[in-house]
């Protein structure tokens, strides 16, 4: 598809095979499954600050959903965990996140026209729409959407006398991740065969920019751990719907035993956790991808340790397969391979280290500007510190036995895996919004946004880890039954307070994207000064990227500030000078 | 009313938003300034910012640490949870120095750092040795952390059966706990799920002969500094038994049955006097299991022999219970 030809509005807004426009159709349903999963996270901050009490957010909410005294109730309250957990997850930072940026930047950055298969790659976005709708179609059903928690655990999961949301509200859960893992895997193959075969002349593996690498590592990742969830799933509509016990044995439930024998929950566990953990690297990678760009263009400095920082990604991708033991310390497993995991599982620590200190050492004598992009991705390198720092007491299986599913692991993995990740999201919006829509988002309203939001979520997500030092559970729809935990209503409060302003600061955001799209001050074409080659293609976006012949790469794409140059950033398309050592 | 309210106040505030973002982009155009490029003013501000907030965030991380400390969980009443706090102490100790060194480098880089127009950024690209430093550095001290780490898990994890070793079934259900303690034989008679009925709602078999002196409670009493292991099962869902004053855990599975051993050391009374009146130690569950998740509690009380021997006499075993009060 080497010319511009023509479209209408259906080949180009919908049914497109342009990796830009699909990059967007991707950002946006991610923005709108993020506002969804952020105002139930809303809802239920409130119920946890004012257990049972009745609420004005709660008119949000479709449906019977409210105890007799107008407050939430408790099987409501499970389903917006579960939901909230399930969407964040999956659809804001995985298909989100790698959607829109693999999308995006893989093609532009390799020097592309377009995807390996634009075909496919509408397919995986359409995929990926449908399990949009069935999953939010599962909010309207009568008992509920899953309940169960985004790990689904069965028998949980499989019975609905055991919560009502494993219902109807279970089945479509399981056919939206379905259609979700067939997008993922379509997008995640054409991610991987596009940079592989498709880089322009001189595009070596050594010269890419490190969201390319990270873009390729997350999805091999995906390519090999989401068919077991796929399969770990199949095998629950098995035991759901045809009466088989892979995940069922020895159950009473509303008084009448169960027929099944001989299924283990456990083996439903090792199957999730097996897609779960390089889950959780699907989510964290592409964010440090972006980061790694961001922080060398606006420190106007090469990142530091180029070859490392690959390294360290391919350190952890591998790593990330042989830890997800350490989801199950508390399974009753042999403690021999409870000890191999925490062993495993520590070591991600140096990699991790590695990966930090580089970017401290790209900051120093830097020249920073401080763009929102930049300010987001510093925010990224914060939260992976903060709580990068956690996961080595909750890798270790004898500190993990009394934290193991309290506050703190939900502080940890808040504040390493979710704020690290949609810090990263929003550096890439930042940074990517002139080339995405040729005008500039405003400046001003992303340093409100950042601040607001960097205050706030650490406001929200720090004294959490306080909550599971005291012993408090995940998921309690409230913690006034136990006397133990009276004295921690006040951090609740705190925590809620601090949710709810985080929220009101994301407007910021939202608004001065759907504005700048339309009436944004128009960008140039290269507003950061980066090497990169997306900043070589023209402002107006084009289906084929380069009007002529494809740019040819002679250098890396980290030449900030190098001495000898005329300039503080050297285009990756610009030959060495005579004597100049790349490097 | 008050929803019309929100949406009228909502638009109002985007109107506002708008009509501000106007004003400061035709005053740019005015002055043929960009809006949006990043002056050496901002990064000025923003330098200074990073410092201020990030400074800030660490003084509110030392203020939670100074306030809240009296909510954290009392010192571990078991010998092992001792060994587990130890542990904790020295890790969490670690990553507070990490955190408190690593933050303010980051937030002085930037405010240190921050750029001018006129300044050009050091041409940095690698340097092998301070990556090997920094690479081999955090290798020994997690070498050591997971020596020791594994070192208490096995302690924690490994049950070595002793004579006076009281072998305890917790059962879990939605929504609570039982105990069946194994009488005199301390051997627990088999059960299946299949003979749940009545009265029998553990669903022991009652031709086991270890059956007959085992005994079921609503709360589970334990003898200061005597070895207990305890056996969970569950009826339902996955649930998990967590005792965190013990710093015990274990997940309850149907179709299997898990265990974990330990040995309390201080008494409920004395606990009461170190933590206030009100203190029990208390059995949660920790696992999604459903509406009541939240309030699925069974109360443990360690007290001395005496007073424990009183008790279990006055529980009736399971023989009496089930067979003959027909």
């Amino acid at each position: 598809m080497s010319e511009h030809h023509k479209e209408n509005f259906i080949t180009k807004y919908v049914f497109t095979q342009d990796h830009k426009m699909i990059a967007k159709q991707f950002l946006i349903t991610g923005m709108f499954m993020a506002v969804v999963g952020m105002l139930m996270s809303a809802i239920f901050r409130v119920q946890l600050a004012n257990p049972g009490e009745s609420s004005i957010l709660y008119n949000l909410l479709p449906g019977a959903w409210l105890n007799d005294s107008g407050g939430l109730n408790p099987d409501k309250y499970l389903a917006l965990v579960t939901m909230h957990g399930t969407i964040l997850v999956f659809w804001v930072l995985t298909a989100g996140l790698s959607g829109t940026f693999a999308n995006f930047l893989i093609p532009l950055q390799i020097g592309a026209r377009d995807m390996a298969s634009g075909f496919l790659n509408m397919l995986s976005y359409w995929f990926f729409f449908i399990a949009t709708v069935v999953l939010l179609s599962s909010l309207f059903v009568e008992t509920g959407p899953a309940s169960g928690g985004w790990t689904i655990y069965p028998p949980l999961s499989a019975l609905p006398q055991a919560i009502p949301g494993s219902g109807t509200g279970m089945t479509l859960w399981l056919i939206s991740i379905t259609l979700f893992v067939v997008g993922s895997l379509l997008g995640g193959l054409n991610y991987i065969v596009t940079i592989l075969n498709l880089r322009t002349i001189g595009m070596t593996m050594q010269r890419l920019p490190l969201t390319v690498w990270a873009l390729l590592i997350t999805a091999i990742l995906g390519v090999l751990s989401f068919p077991v969830l796929l399969s770990c799933g199949l095998l629950l509509i098995f035991d759901r719907s045809f009466g088989t016990s892979f995940y069922l044995s020895d159950i009473i439930i509303g008084g009448e035993a169960l027929h099944n024998e001989g299924g283990s929950p456990i083996l439903f566990e090792h199957l999730f956790w097996f897609l779960g953990h390089p889950e959780v690297y699907i989510i964290l990678l592409p964010a440090l991808g972006i980061v790694s760009e961001v922080i060398a263009v606006n420190s106007r400095k090469p990142i530091f340790g180029y070859k490392a920082m690959v390294g360290a990604l391919l350190l952890i991708a591998f790593l990330s397969f042989i830890v997800w033991g350490h989801h199950m310390f508390m399974t009753g497993m042999n403690p021999f391979l409870g000890s191999v995991f925490t062993f495993t599982t520590l070591l991600i620590a140096i990699p991790s280290a590695v990966k930090v200190f580089n970017y401290l050492a790209t900051l120093w004598r830097g020249n920073i500007r401080f763009t929102p992009a930049m300010l987001f991705a510093i925010g990224t390198v914060s939260a992976f510190i903060t709580g990068g720092l956690t996961g080595i007491i909750l890798g270790d299986s004898a500190l993990d036995i009394n934290v193991h599913d309290t506050y703190f692991v939900v502080g940890h993995f808040h504040i390493v895996m979710g704020l690290s990740a949609i810090y990263g999201m929003f550096a890439g919006v930042y940074h990517w919004f002139p080339k995405m829509y040729g005008r500039m988002m405003n400046k001003n309203l992303g340093y409100l946004h950042f601040w607001g939001t960097f205050i706030c979520a650490y406001g929200v997500f720090f004294p959490m880890h306080f909550l599971g030092l005291a012993g408090l559970p995940r998921r309690y729809y409230s913690n006034s039954a136990f006397p133990m935990f009276d004295g921690l209503s006040d951090v609740n409060e705190l925590i809620t307070f601090f949710a709810l302003a985080g929220a009101i600061f994301q407007v910021f955001f939202l608004f001065n994207f759907f504005y700048s799209i339309f009436k944004g001050t128009k960008a140039t074409q290269n507003p950061w000064k980066s090497n990169t080659l997306e900043w070589t293609t023209p402002v107006e976006r084009i289906h084929g990227n380069w009007p002529g012949e494809l740019p040819v790469v002679t250098r890396w794409a980290y030449d900030y500030s190098k001495p000898g140059a005329d300039e503080d950033f050297i285009l990756q398309t610009e030959p060495l000078k005579e004597g100049e050592i790349e490097h | 009313m008050t929803n019309i309210l929100i949406v009228v106040v909502v638009i109002l505030l985007v109107a506002t938003l708008v009509q501000i973002l106007r004003v400061s982009e035709l005053l740019s155009e005015i002055k043929n300034k960009d809006v949006n490029e990043v002056t050496d003013k901002d990064n000025n501000t923003q330098g200074i910012l990073f410092l201020i907030v990030g400074f800030g965030f660490l003084i509110f991380v030392v203020w939670q640490m100074v306030t809240w400390n009296h909510l954290l969980l009392p010192p571990a009443s078991s010998v092992h949870g001792t060994q587990i706090d130890f542990l904790m102490k020295i890790s969490m100790g670690l990553i507070l120095v990490v955190f408190f060194v690593l933050s303010p480098i980051l937030f002085y880089f930037l405010y240190k750092y921050r750029g001018k127009k006129s300044n050009k950024a050091y041409f940095f690209s690698h340097n092998n040795k301070l990556e090997v430093l920094w690479t081999v550095i955090p290798t020994i001290i997690l070498t050591a952390l997971i020596i020791f780490g594994l070192k208490t898990w096995d302690k924690a994890m490994n049950v070595e059966l002793t004579e006076s070793t009281t072998i305890i079934e917790v059962y879990g259900q939605q929504f609570n706990w039982t105990a069946r303690y194994s009488g005199l034989d301390n051997n627990l008679g088999k059960a299946n799920f299949k003979l749940v009925k009545g009265r029998n709602t553990l669903g022991v078999d009652m031709l086991d002969a270890n059956a007959a002196d085992d005994k079921m409670a609503r709360e589970v009493h334990l003898v200061i500094d005597q070895p207990v292991l305890l056996k969970f099962r569950s009826q339902d869902v996955i649930h998990s038994a967590f005792l965190p004053h013990f710093r015990v855990q274990m997940n309850c599975v149907p179709g299997m049955t898990t265990q974990f051993g330990f040995t309390p050391t201080k008494t409920t009374a004395q606990m009461k006097e170190s933590e206030g009146e009100d203190f029990e130690y208390i059995l949660l569950c920790n696992k999604i299991c459903g509406a009541s998740h939240y309030n699925m509690q069974m109360k443990f009380i360690v007290e001395t022999q005496e007073e424990y021997d009183i008790w279990l006499a006055s529980q009736e075993n399971l023989e009496t219970k089930l067979l003959t009060q027909k």
